[in-house]
């Protein structure tokens, strides 16, 4: 059981202007499995490469239980990688592979075949061990890589979208085997993402980096209820945002008054309400809406609404929606609960 | 029919490898061969007994060569691996410079090159020594082993050699069980050419060696001048086994998928 944590981590690339990771403080919990969200060149990868010790950092210090190893080679810092591609080693067998690790510390080759073989059963290869890895299909390169950095017991393990080159049911499962292999073994497990479903569905807490920055880090449902701020909110389909001023427990829009949750922040901020909460029919903060279009997606649908001239977006069931037609004028309802104020200047 | 054209190819293209060596074959057994005859009249082994005696300095010579090629082919990995390295894999400003430079050797013709090499060699005190002559040699084998190596590298993806970091290999292990396996059908052609193109150098090897290191083309020449037919295709012989040898061992390692000759740079 090992605690990451990442003290101030900054790098910036030469010839690129911009640094790919700006001052980056996070812990990650013993145990853990913690999601680093972001969109592409938000320096996930960057991040990844400076706890593997495969780049070396500007400023800031990488420490495994309070023990520095920013300067520590990688082969000494017992964290394993798996990358985004398997990297299976093409001139070894799969069983090989599993066991490159064990073969580098020098273990005895029975050792080594035993680990193997009870590894490629938790990974659910058993009887593949002998096999080239081209001849494994995508989904058990896969889970051969994961077997070869597990097979080490790491102290931290981080995983590179390791994912995103799946087909989707091939996906879920390897998604339900990070997770059982993860709890059983109890390994801090960092996950590179830049999926937020896959991110909320698989970790305990999320990253969220923008720009070379730590935009917020809490648990999954933090992220949608409440967001730190509106990059972060949009990032997790967050679309309405109010502007308007807080003061005891009202919000001041340009279209009336609405009730805030208790204990709310004041001053001036800019309302969030998740187009799901949004209610079609009459309820707490009752507002006139009218409609402008109604988009069928299968399980649910979109209606575009608009409030005084202020756009809203809400997200109901099929059937709510099936009456609505584009200018009608309907009663909605934003309940306090669902309310979340953001900082206003972002 | 297509079988049959193959069958046409390839008895085509073995008539043309193996033709000319019939005549060498030929006078290699002759005791004196006359126009217009078309056999000798009479056949020996003597030639092949003079050149196979410690008298004629054959196998002295033969020893000789091999040494010098070998130690070249191994400066020529030993230097050339990491320099196709870095032109295979990263982008640098004056890489096309750096590539002209390499190729350079390659196209000058050798004797101009062979001048200046002479005099500073002279001064160094390398001529007529072995180290001498391997680093001459260095110079047109030099060439194809980076280049070889810079086209083997394009393709090599250098995650492979990080994952192996991350999963507890040292640089040295990483190299040894990762990259070397990886680059080793190239790294073996390209020791195939080096060798070759080491074993048949002839003008670096008389102005450096001045007469002194006696190599196979050196020794062979000399009994062409002497008008020793007989030995001279008995030693030609011989000095195209390693060839034969090397490529009969290392066929299926340099045909097919991994050769990467034709592969160039990237700009």
């Amino acid at each position: 059981m090992t605690r990451l944590v990442l003290e101030g981590l900054t790098k910036a690339y030469p010839g690129a202007g911009q640094a790919a990771l700006h001052d980056l403080s996070l812990a990650v919990e013993s145990g853990s499995l913690t999601a680093l969200l972001g969109p592409s060149g938000s320096g996930k990868t960057t991040t990844m490469k400076l706890i593997a010790g495969l780049l070396s950092p500007d400023r800031g210090e990488v420490l495994l239980d309070n023990r520095p190893i920013t300067s520590l080679p990688p082969e000494k810092r017992q964290v394993a990688m798996v990358f985004q591609n398997p990297l299976l080693f093409p001139h070894l067998t799969v069983a090989q592979n599993v066991g490159f690790g064990l073969k580098m510390q020098g273990l005895p080759a029975h050792r080594i075949a035993d680990e193997v073989a009870t590894m490629l059963g938790r990974v659910r290869l058993t009887g593949l061990g002998a096999r080239r890895p081209a001849q494994l299909s995508g989904g058990q390169q896969q889970r051969a890589a994961l077997a070869r950095a597990l097979v080490l017991a790491p102290r931290v393990l981080l995983l590179d979208e390791p994912l995103s080159n799946l087909d989707p049911t091939l996906r879920d499962e390897m998604r339900g085997l990070v997770r059982d292999l993860q709890r059983e073994t109890g390994i801090t497990t960092l996950v590179v993402t830049h999926d937020q479903a896959e991110a909320v569905a698989l970790a305990d807490q999320i990253a969220l980096l923008l720009d070379g920055r730590l935009a917020q880090h809490a648990g999954p449902d933090d992220f949608y209820r409440r967001p730190a701020s509106q990059a972060v909110a949009r990032f997790f389909g967050a679309v309405n945002f109010i502007p308007g001023t807080a003061r005891a427990g009202q919000f001041q829009t340009s279209f009336g008054l609405l009730a805030l949750p208790p204990e709310s922040a004041e001053g001036a901020h800019l309302l969030t309400i998740r187009p799901e909460s949004i209610l079609l029919g009459p309820g707490p903060n009752p507002l006139t809406a009218r409609v402008k279009a109604v988009t069928f997606l299968g399980t649910q649908s979109r209606v575009d609404l608009s409030v005084a001239g202020h756009p809203l977006r809400a997200v109901v069931a099929p059937d709510a929606a099936r009456s609505l037609r584009a200018g009608d004028s309907i009663p909605i309802a934003l309940p306090p609960t669902a309310l979340w104020l953001l900082p206003a200047q972002s | 029919m297509r079988g049959s054209w193959r069958t046409l190819a390839g008895l085509g293209l073995a008539s043309w490898l193996i033709l000319p060596m019939v005549p060498l074959v030929i006078w290699s057994f002759a005791h004196g061969w006359r126009f217009p005859d078309l056999l000798p009249q009479t056949w020996s082994i003597k030639a092949w007994t003079y050149a196979l005696s410690p008298a004629s300095g054959v196998l002295n010579s033969f020893g000789l060569t091999t040494l010098i090629a070998a130690a070249t082919t191994l400066l020529a990995a030993l230097i050339g691996v990491p320099a196709g390295r870095a032109l295979g894999l990263h982008q640098f400003r004056g890489k096309t410079l750096v590539t002209l430079f390499l190729l350079a050797p390659a196209v000058l013709p050798g004797m101009a090159v062979v001048f200046g090499l002479h005099g500073l060699f002279l001064r160094l005190g390398l001529t007529g020594s072995v180290p001498g002559v391997v680093l001459a040699h260095l110079i047109p084998v030099l060439p194809y082993m980076t280049l070889i190596m810079a086209a083997v590298f394009s393709r090599f993806d250098p995650d492979f050699e990080a994952q192996a970091r991350t999963l507890g290999a040292t640089p040295f292990q990483t190299f040894r069980c990762v990259t070397l396996p990886a680059i080793l059908p190239g790294l073996l052609t390209g020791a195939l050419f080096a060798f070759l193109v080491s074993w048949s150098q002839y003008l670096l090897t008389l102005a450096i060696g001045g007469g002194r290191v006696q190599t196979l083309p050196l020794l062979m020449f000399g009994f062409v001048s002497a008008g020793r037919n007989d030995v001279t295709s008995a030693i030609a012989l011989l000095y195209i086994l390693p060839g034969l040898l090397i490529l009969a061992v290392t066929i299926r390692q340099v045909t097919g998928r991994n050769i990467a000759l034709t592969e160039g740079l990237r700009p």
